[in-house]
C-alpha cells in the first residue's frame, strides 16, 4: 500500500497519460540526437549546449503560457481561438501612454485584467448565449485584434519603462526570468488540473457535461471561468511578449492560437474534452521550440521548418488514434504467432 | 400459393397424407397457430439465434418465421430482446450463433449496407433521415442513380414521384427539404427509401409512436399496399390494439426468447398475449418489505407538475423510508417526470417541495443541495465519466466535501469509495480501474453508490437494472431496500411492471403523461398494471 502511494504521486492518476509523456520524452531525444549529428561542432561545447537549453525554453515561454490556458479549455470541452487576438489586445491596452503612466506595477494589472475580462466574455458566449465555442472564439479573435488596431491607431506602441523591458532580459542565477514564469505557471496549472476541485470539475465538465450536471456541478458557470483562465494566461503571456519586444502592436502574437492548440494536442489533450496533461502540453512547446531551434542552427529556412510542423502535428494525432495500448496488444500477439 | 406442394417445401413441413390442408404442414416447436391466414413463401426464418453481449444475454434462442406479403407483430416487455433483434437483421450486430435464412439461403449480414442490398430496411423510431436534403435525396441517399459521377437528378425526382405515389402521398414534392415535413411525412420518406431499395422486408419499430391519432390510420393503408404487393412487414408496437389491426400473425418475445411464434393476430385473446410476455422463467430474488413500512415524515411532494407535451399535472409525494414506484411506458413522460423533478428539466406548472421547502425550478444544484440524487436512464451518456478511475466516479457529486481550501484529498475520496464499493460488492473493487472496464451492473452500483456518500435524503432512480444481468439486479434490489431502511425515499422508474411491483411499497401508473392509477403495490399485480399501462391506447383507439 504504501508504494502504491508512493507511485501515486508522480503517477498522479493517469498511468497512461505519464506513459505518453514518456514518448514526448522520446520525440524530443530524437529531436536533439539530430540537432547532434548535424552539428557536432556546437554541441562539443557544453558551455554552447547549457545556453542553447535556455534559448530553447525561452522560446517556449510565452506560447507556454498561453498553452497552459488553452489546455484547460480543451480539457473543458471547449476551444478558444481567441488567444492570440487577447495578446495583441492586452499587450496594446497596456503600452499605451495614459496606462505607461502607472508604471509598471499598473501596466501589468492592465494586461492581466484585459485578457481576464475578454476570456470571461468568451466564456459567457459560449456558455449562457450557447454559441459554439469555435464560432464564439473565432468572432473574438476578430474583434480584439480589431480594438487592438484601433487603441492603437495601428502604429507600434514602444514600451519606455524600463521594469517590463527588464522582464525578458533579466536572468537568475543564469536562468531567464521568462523561463521562470513558464515554470511558475506550468507548476500552477498542474497543481489546479490534478489537486483541485476546479480541475475535477473541468475534466468533468469536458468528459460527460450531462453526466456532470446531474451530479449537481454547475456546468456553465465553470465554462465561463476556463475561458476566463485562457484569457488571464493570454494577459501574462502578453506583458511577456511586450516586454522582448519592448513594445507592443496589434498583430503580435500572431497565430498563436494554432500554436497553442497544435502543442496541447501534441501533447496528448483530447481535442472533444475530457483528457489531457499539463506536462504533456508543456513538452509539446518544447518539441516546437526545439525543432524551429534545430532550424536556426542549421542556418534552414522557416518554410521548412513549417512543414516539419505540419507533419508532426499529424503523426501525434495518428499516434493518439492508434493507441500506445493497441500497438502493444499488435506487438506481443506477433510475438506469440513467431514465438 | 395455396397448392401443398408449395407448402411443403418450407424445412418444417411434415407433409403428412392429407397434405391438401395446408394448416397441416406448420409445426413448428413453440406454439404455433395454423399458417393459413397467410398464403406467402417463408422470406425470413430464423432458428435459435443467440446474441450476448458483456453482462446481458440479450437473445437467448430466438424462433421467427415472416412470410411474403404479411404482417408479423413482435411483442414483447422492454428488455424482451426486440430492438436487439432488429438490429440483427439490419446488419448492425452479428449474431453469435443461429441460424438466419433469408429467401430460402443461410445469410449473414456483415453490415447495414448489406441487408439493404439483399432487401430487408428497417424504420427506426428515430428516423434517420438527412434533415438539410430533400426527399429525393433522402429517399435515394447512397445510391443515387447516377451516370458519369453526376447525380440524374431528374430522375432521382421522378423515381421519387412514382415510388411515393405507390404509398399513396404523390402530393409530397421531391424536391421539398425534410426538415418541413411533419413526422408523419418523414416517416412516409423513410419507407419510400426502403422502397427505393426494393425492400422485401420492411421492419418498423414502433412505427405510430411519433404518430397523432389520425395518421396511424392513413400508415396501415400503406402497410396494407406495401402487403398487398408481396412485401413483409414485422411490426412492432406495445399497443395492442394496433396489432389486432394490421397484424396477421404475432411471435412474442420474452427474456432474449421466443415464448410464441405465428399466433393469430386478431383472435388470440389478450389474456394470452400478455401471460407469455410476463410468464418468467427468470425469478428475481425481491427483497423482502419490512413489517412496518412507510411511517417516515413526508419528504418530497410533487404539485400538479407539467411539462407541455410531456407530463401533465402530476402530483405525489414519498415519504422517508418508502420506495414508491412509477410503471409506464417509453413515451409515457416517466424519465421526463424524474429528471423536471430532480430540476433538470425546468417544470412548466407546478411545484416540487423536499421536506416542506419549495425548489427553485431548473436547477439541479438545488435539488442536489436539498438532499436529492438520481441515477439517470442512461447510465453511460448521463451518469458516469468512462474513461476516469472508478473513485472519481464515486465522488463526482461529493468531492467538494473532501477538499480544504479547493485541494482535493484523493486519499480520503478512495477510502470513501472503498467503503461503498465494499457494501456495494463492487467486483472488481479497486477504485483505481476505469469505470469503462466495469460490467453494466457494477457500473449502476458506481451511479448509485455515489449518492450514497454525503447525506442524499431523496434517491431518484430512472431504469436502475437496465443492462445489469440478473444477479447483480438481485444485489442493487437489496441495496435500494436497505437505503430505505436507513430512512432514504427513494422515487423509481422502470418499464419492467414486475420490478416496480417487487420493490416498491406504493406503485403510480403513468400512462401518455397522466398518472392514472396509484396503490399500495400488494393491492396490484403484474396484468392489472400491464393492462392500465398499455389499455389507455386500446379504449382511445376504440374512441377514435
Amino acid at each position: 500500500m504504501s508504494e502504491r502511494c508512493r507511485l501515486s504521486w508522480w503517477r498522479g492518476d493517469g498511468g497512461e497519460g505519464a506513459r505518453r509523456n514518456l514518448g514526448l520524452i522520446g520525440v524530443l531525444v530524437v529531436l536533439i540526437l539530430i540537432g547532434i549529428a548535424t552539428r557536432p561542432d556546437l554541441y562539443g561545447d557544453s558551455g554552447w549546449v547549457w545556453n542553447n537549453i535556455l534559448t530553447i525554453l525561452k522560446l517556449a515561454s510565452v506560447v507556454g503560457v498561453v498553452t497552459v490556458g488553452m489546455t484547460f479549455v480543451i480539457i473543458g470541452g471547449g476551444i478558444d481561438l481567441s488567444v492570440g487576438a487577447i495578446v495583441a489586445l492586452a499587450g496594446v491596452w497596456c503600452t499605451t501612454l495614459a496606462t505607461q503612466g502607472y508604471g509598471a506595477g499598473g501596466m501589468i494589472f492592465t494586461a492581466l485584467v484585459v485578457g481576464l475580462c475578454v476570456g470571461l466574455v468568451n466564456g459567457l458566449l459560449v456558455s449562457y448565449g450557447r454559441l459554439v465555442p469555435f464560432i464564439a472564439t473565432l468572432a473574438m479573435m476578430v474583434a480584439a485584434r480589431g480594438l487592438a488596431a484601433q487603441i492603437s491607431g495601428k502604429q507600434t506602441q514602444v514600451s519606455d519603462n524600463a521594469a517590463i523591458n527588464g522582464i525578458a532580459s533579466t536572468d537568475l542565477l543564469g536562468i531567464p526570468l521568462l523561463v521562470y514564469i513558464l515554470a511558475t505557471v506550468v507548476v500552477a496549472g498542474w497543481v489546479l488540473l490534478n489537486r483541485t476541485t476546479f480541475g475535477r470539475r473541468t475534466v468533468a465538465v469536458g468528459g460527460n457535461p450531462e453526466a456532470a450536471r446531474l451530479a449537481g456541478i454547475d456546468v456553465r458557470r465553470h465554462t465561463v471561468l476556463l475561458y476566463g483562465l485562457s484569457g488571464l494566461c493570454c494577459g501574462i503571456a502578453a506583458v511577456m511578449l511586450t516586454a522582448q519586444a519592448t513594445s507592443a502592436q496589434a498583430e503580435m502574437a500572431n497565430l498563436y492560437e494554432l500554436d497553442a492548440i497544435a502543442a496541447a494536442i501534441i501533447g496528448g489533450t483530447l481535442l472533444s474534452g475530457g483528457r489531457g496533461t499539463i506536462v504533456g502540453s508543456l513538452l509539446g512547446v518544447v518539441i516546437f521550440s526545439t525543432i524551429t531551434n534545430l532550424f536556426a542552427i542549421n542556418g534552414l529556412s522557416t518554410e521548412a521548418q513549417n512543414m516539419v510542423k505540419g507533419g508532426i502535428i499529424v503523426a501525434a494525432v495518428l499516434v493518439q488514434q492508434f493507441q500506445f495500448r493497441s500497438l502493444a496488444q499488435f506487438l506481443s500477439r506477433n510475438r506469440l504467432s513467431t514465438g | 400459393m395455396t397448392e401443398p406442394a408449395d407448402a411443403a417445401t418450407g424445412p418444417l413441413a411434415e407433409a403428412p397424407a392429407d397434405a391438401a390442408d395446408p394448416a397441416h404442414t406448420a409445426t413448428g416447436p413453440l406454439v404455433e397457430a395454423p399458417a393459413d391466414a397467410v398464403p406467402g413463401e417463408v422470406v425470413l426464418r430464423l432458428t435459435d439465434v443467440v446474441k450476448t453481449f458483456p453482462g446481458v444475454r440479450a437473445l437467448d434462442g430466438v424462433q421467427l418465421e415472416v412470410r411474403a406479403g404479411e404482417v408479423h407483430c413482435l411483442l414483447g416487455q422492454n428488455g424482451a430482446g426486440k430492438s436487439t433483434l432488429i438490429k440483427v437483421l439490419a446488419g448492425v450486430h452479428r449474431p453469435d450463433s443461429g441460424q438466419v435464412e433469408w429467401r430460402g439461403q443461410p445469410a449473414e449480414f456483415a453490415n447495414p449496407q448489406a441487408a439493404m442490398r439483399a432487401g430487408i430496411a428497417t424504420i427506426y423510431q428515430e428516423l434517420d433521415l438527412v434533415e438539410d436534403l430533400s426527399v429525393a435525396e433522402n429517399a435515394f441517399l447512397g445510391h443515387e442513380p447516377r451516370r458519369a459521377g453526376f447525380v440524374r437528378r431528374g430522375r432521382m425526382a421522378s423515381r421519387t414521384r412514382e415510388i411515393l405515389g405507390r404509398l399513396g402521398h404523390g402530393e409530397i414534392p421531391p424536391g421539398r427539404m425534410v426538415r418541413a415535413l411533419p413526422a408523419a411525412g418523414k416517416q412516409i420518406v423513410s419507407m419510400a427509401r426502403a422502397l427505393s431499395h426494393e425492400a422485401r422486408l420492411i421492419i418498423m419499430d414502433e412505427p405510430s409512436a411519433v404518430l397523432a391519432h389520425d395518421e396511424v390510420g392513413n400508415l396501415f393503408r400503406i402497410i396494407r399496399e406495401l402487403t398487398a404487393q408481396g412485401i413483409a412487414v414485422i411490426y412492432i408496437s406495445h399497443r395492442l390494439e394496433e396489432i389486432r389491426e394490421i397484424g396477421d400473425r404475432v411471435t412474442v418475445l420474452k427474456d432474449g426468447r421466443t415464448t410464441a411464434a405465428n399466433l393469430p393476430a386478431r383472435d388470440t385473446p389478450t389474456r394470452d398475449l400478455v401471460a407469455r410476455m410476463t410468464g418468467r422463467t427468470i425469478e428475481y430474488v425481491f427483497p423482502d418489505r419490512p413489517a412496518d413500512s412507510g411511517a417516515g415524515a413526508e419528504l418530497l411532494r410533487v404539485d400538479g407538475l407539467s411539462r407541455s407535451g410531456e407530463f401533465a399535472d402530476v402530483s405525489l409525494s414519498v415519504r422517508a423510508g418508502e420506495i414508491v414506484g412509477i410503471a409506464g411506458l417509453v413515451g409515457s413522460g416517466r424519465s421526463e417526470l424524474l429528471e423536471t423533478i430532480y430540476g433538470a428539466r425546468r417544470a412548466h406548472a407546478g411545484t416540487v417541495r423536499m421536506a416542506g421547502r419549495a425548489l427553485r425550478p431548473g436547477s439541479v444544484g438545488a435539488a442536489v443541495r436539498a438532499g436529492m440524487g438520481m441515477a439517470p436512464e442512461e447510465r453511460k451518456s448521463q451518469a458516469l465519466l468512462l474513461g476516469e478511475p472508478i473513485y472519481r466516479n464515486v465522488t463526482l457529486a461529493t468531492f467538494g466535501r473532501y477538499a480544504r481550501l479547493g485541494f482535493t484529498d484523493a486519499g480520503r475520496e478512495r477510502a470513501e469509495a472503498d467503503r461503498i464499493a465494499g457494501s456495494l460488492e463492487l467486483r472488481p473493487r479497486d477504485v483505481r480501474r476505469p469505470v469503462r472496464t466495469l460490467s453494466g451492473g457494477n457500473q449502476q452500483k458506481v451511479v448509485v453508490g455515489r449518492w450514497l456518500l454525503g447525506d442524499t435524503r431523496l434517491l431518484l432512480l430512472d431504469e436502475p437494472t437496465r443492462g445489469v444481468d440478473v444477479g447483480a439486479r438481485a444485489e442493487l434490489y437489496q441495496v435500494i431496500r436497505e437505503l430505505a431502511a436507513r430512512g432514504v425515499g427513494v422515487l423509481l422508474v422502470s418499464s419492467e411492471v414486475p420490478e416496480v411491483l417487487g420493490l416498491a411499497d406504493r406503485v403510480l401508473v403513468l400512462r401518455e403523461g397522466r398518472m392514472v392509477r396509484e396503490a399500495p403495490a400488494d393491492e396490484l399485480d403484474e396484468n392489472t398494471v400491464l393492462d392500465l399501462v398499455m389499455a389507455g391506447s386500446l379504449m382511445e383507439g376504440a374512441a377514435a
